[in-house]
């Protein structure tokens, strides 16, 4: 047999190992990526990966937190599930964040994580942690695999799970010896049957029309939208459904971009920084109809004074959420553009709302989101506006959470949606930036800009590597107020200006970090100085890292305090 | 209030992990669970008898519940027509004439002794939690030794009754 026979043989044959299967398991699913971090209880399944190199792609990061919040981004922007890999123990357990984020942001994510071999699973062995107990509060489903033949069946199962109904993160754990094991594919099947698991999609009739009729007889309507609206990818829907009837619609955090933000109809976000029209539309109002929002404790502020006055409609696909904290009145259990199909479909009464309307739009004049500005400094409001302007509103922006993430939730106005990339439930420091890599390699064609505070920043910077690695052309803004913004503003406002260890002692020089990275970068401490280089930074065809010095007293506004109502918003305009 | 809710389960290895966990997570307290296998292979039953404050509550255990992968019904049966059966075993302390004593209270709950020692007997009794609760507090004053109860485990009725108040909490209500 001459050499060339020999190699065809070699690259055609079947599957040998487990880990062979696992890799054609998911080529089979469509999977193009993986988002990973090698050790070595993964071992056969990197060398699977490596004689699979030309199908699929893998990205190695520098810690797998790092590699988790990229799949999560890649996951926002795509709807697909992004798929991580991990070793077994200390690999698993840190993408213990990652995986809580993705179940409280309802993100879709097969992670496949190494177990010691099944022979010594439950003898403290090297490297073992119970990553299925760990998991089973914070997954929508966990395997254990225990079979390598099992692998085709259960990659389809975590596939169909994570995607459908209520989105989340399935984790998968194989053991060494069942990646390592060989196995005859042959006669597998991956057909499932999950009888417990059968989403409803569609809405029950009788609801929608209660719901229609509700709508007729009311004065004072809102919309709440929130990410099942973009999950559902019902955007279209729902803004035909509210300039239909003409209603005012509110978003959630998560839920900014699900309506354009410049649409007269639009109130902004509403929650403890909303706006003041937002969540006053939401305290006084006598219809609410929440569409893929599950009315989140940010969102609600004190429930006693929660929309007290509202009929409330719950429009959601995953039933548990609909009674949950909010009294519900008109519950659908249905996918947002299903419902929202269905509802625009029902004749409704033209609405006699122009009272209500003109009060919004008086609000709205009157109290509009507001800071005080100079001409030198840069405060961190007018950097949102400027970043905004420079990027026509067309870029994806993904934040870490707290201040910055604040004011870039309430100053980059989004009009498309799957732009915006944050941490909402969980509110992970050290999200924003991984996360930009993975909407960045989703969304090649794409301006990603990672809004970054100083101090989260340095949880995941690691991942600078990457970026230059992969000539990312992302655009990191470290909104740099050497604090620990949004824990000094609570200790300011709450705590009598008690700073404890909230105000950064030391820090690098972050231009000089990201240039040791090999990556672009500037500090920016004016106005002046952001405006000469922000267009040719937004130019430039590589990453780069701007350090911009802004006010470090600057407080997010206006709020409601914990434990205060909607109506009792401080720091509104005067 | 205290609620019998039945859980029917595919017998994967976790669920049972999964069912405790998330009532725990989610702050509902439960009294007893029990679990066995059903009529059908693969399938297990669980029983489980939870305090909760109120019907939001409840609604949200039921649906939490539901909610799992491996959980295929839930339903709450507290106000169904409904067989509900507990075991214990309770060993009392008690040797020579004590023993016929013993005997005596436990007629009338048509319960037995399963072992006899030189000074110690075991009492199996099956009933409704009450019932258990009546013996066991008979037999207190001779010295129990030992108390090992099974949970509670039930399912409706062959017939129920022609109307039925739906006490539920369907989301129409």
């Amino acid at each position: 047999m001459n050499v060339e026979a020999a190699l065809a043989i070699q690259t055609s044959t079947a599957p040998k190992t487990g880990a062979d299967l696992l890799i054609k398991s998911l080529i089979e699913e469509g999977v193009e990526l993986l988002f990973g971090y090698p050790g070595g209880a993964v071992l056969p399944i990197y060398d699977a990966i490596y004689r699979a190199r030309d199908e699929i792609k893998h990205i190695l990061f520098r810690h797998e937190q790092g590699s988790i919040h990229a799949a999560e981004g890649y996951a926002r922007i795509t709807g697909k599930p992004g798929v991580v890999i991990a070793t077994s123990g200390p690999g698993a357990t840190n993408l213990v964040t990652g995986i809580a984020d993705a179940m409280m942001d309802s993100l879709p994510l097969v992670i496949f994580t190494g177990q010691v071999a099944t022979s010594v699973i439950g003898t403290d062995a090297f490297q073992e942690s119970d990553i299925m107990a760990i998991t089973t509060p914070i997954t929508k489903h966990n395997y254990q695999v225990r079979s390598a033949g099992d692998l085709p069946r259960i990659v389809k199962e975590a596939f169909h799970i994570a995607s459908t109904g209520r989105p989340g993160p399935v984790v998968i754990d194989i053991p060494k010896d069942i990646s390592a094991g060989e196995i005859d594919d042959s006669d597998l099947k991956s057909d499932f049957f999950l009888p417990g698991y059968q989403p409803t999609t569609k809405p029950n009739p009788l609801q929608i029309k209660k719901l229609a009729e509700a709508l007729s007889k009311s004065r004072k309507p809102v919309l709440l939208a929130g990410a099942g609206v973009l999950h559902a990818k019902a955007s279209e829907e729902l803004r035909n459904f509210a300039e239909k009837h003409s209603l005012p619609v509110v978003t959630t955090l998560l839920g900014l971009g699900s309506f354009p933000a410049e649409s007269p109809l639009s109130l902004g976000m509403g929650g403890m920084h909303g706006t003041y029209t937002a969540n006053m539309a939401l305290y006084e109002c006598d219809l609410l109809i929440n569409i893929g929002a599950r009315f989140d404790d940010r969102l609600t502020g004190n429930l006693k004074h929660f929309a007290p006055n509202a009929k409330v409609a719950h429009i959601d696909i995953d039933p548990a959420e609909i009674g949950k904290v909010v009294i519900t009145h008109i519950p659908i259990v249905s996918d947002a553009k299903e419902a929202l199909c269905e509802l625009s479909s029902q004749s409704v009464e033209p609405l006699v709302h122009h009272e209500w309307m003109e009060k919004l739009e008086q609000n709205k004049l009157q109290f509009p989101l507001w800071y005080k500005n100079n001409d030198s400094d840069m405060c961190p409001q007018w950097l949102m506006r400027a970043i905004h302007q420079a990027t026509n509103g067309d870029a994806v922006i993904t934040t870490d959470v707290g201040q910055h993430q604040m004011w870039a939730a309430q100053y980059y106005q989004f009009s498309e949606p799957h732009r915006w990339v944050t941490s909402g439930g969980l509110g992970t420091m050290g999200f924003g930036f991984p996360a930009a890599i993975g909407a960045q390699i989703a969304s090649p064609e794409s301006k990603v800009i990672a809004i970054v505070g100083d101090a989260g920043f340095q949880m995941t910077l690691q991942e600078l590597s990457v970026v230059h690695e992969l000539k990312l052309p992302i655009k990191i803004i470290i909104v740099n107020n050497g604090a620990l913004g949004m824990v000094r503003q609570w200790q300011e406002t709450f705590y009598e200006n008690r700073y404890s260890h909230s105000v950064l002692q030391s820090q690098p020089d972050f231009s000089m970090l990201a240039e040791s990275y090999q990556v672009r970068g500037i500090k920016v401490t004016s106005q002046e100085e952001l405006l000469s280089v922000l267009p040719d930074v937004m130019a430039y065809d590589g990453p780069v890292l701007m350090d911009c010095r802004v006010l470090q007293q600057e407080n997010v506004y206006p709020m409601i305090a914990p434990g205060k109502g909607l109506h009792e918003m401080i720091g509104v305009k005067e | 209030m205290r609620r019998i809710i039945t859980a029917t389960v595919q017998n994967r290895s976790g669920v049972l992990n999964r069912v405790t966990g998330l009532l725990q997570r989610r702050q509902f307290n439960i009294e007893s669970i029990s679990v066995g296998p059903t009529e059908t292979e693969g399938i297990s039953k669980m029983t489980l008898v939870v305090d909760v404050e109120d019907s939001q509550k409840l609604e949200q255990v039921t649906k939490q519940l539901n909610k799992q992968i491996d959980v295929l019904k839930v339903s709450d049966i507290t106000d169904k027509a409904i067989v509900a059966r507990e075991l214990a075993l309770i060993k009392v302390a008690g040797g020579g004439q004590l023993r016929s004593e013993i005997k005596g209270i436990i007629e009338p709950f048509r319960a037995s002794i399963i072992d006899v020692s030189k000074d110690s007997l075991a009492i199996q009794v099956t009933g409704k939690p009450e019932k258990i609760e009546a013996l066991i507090e008979l037999l207190r004053p001779y010295g129990i030794k030992e108390l090992s109860r099974t949970g509670l485990t039930a399912f409706l009725r062959g017939q129920q009754p022609q109307v039925t108040e739906m006490n539920s909490y369907s989301l129409l209500k």
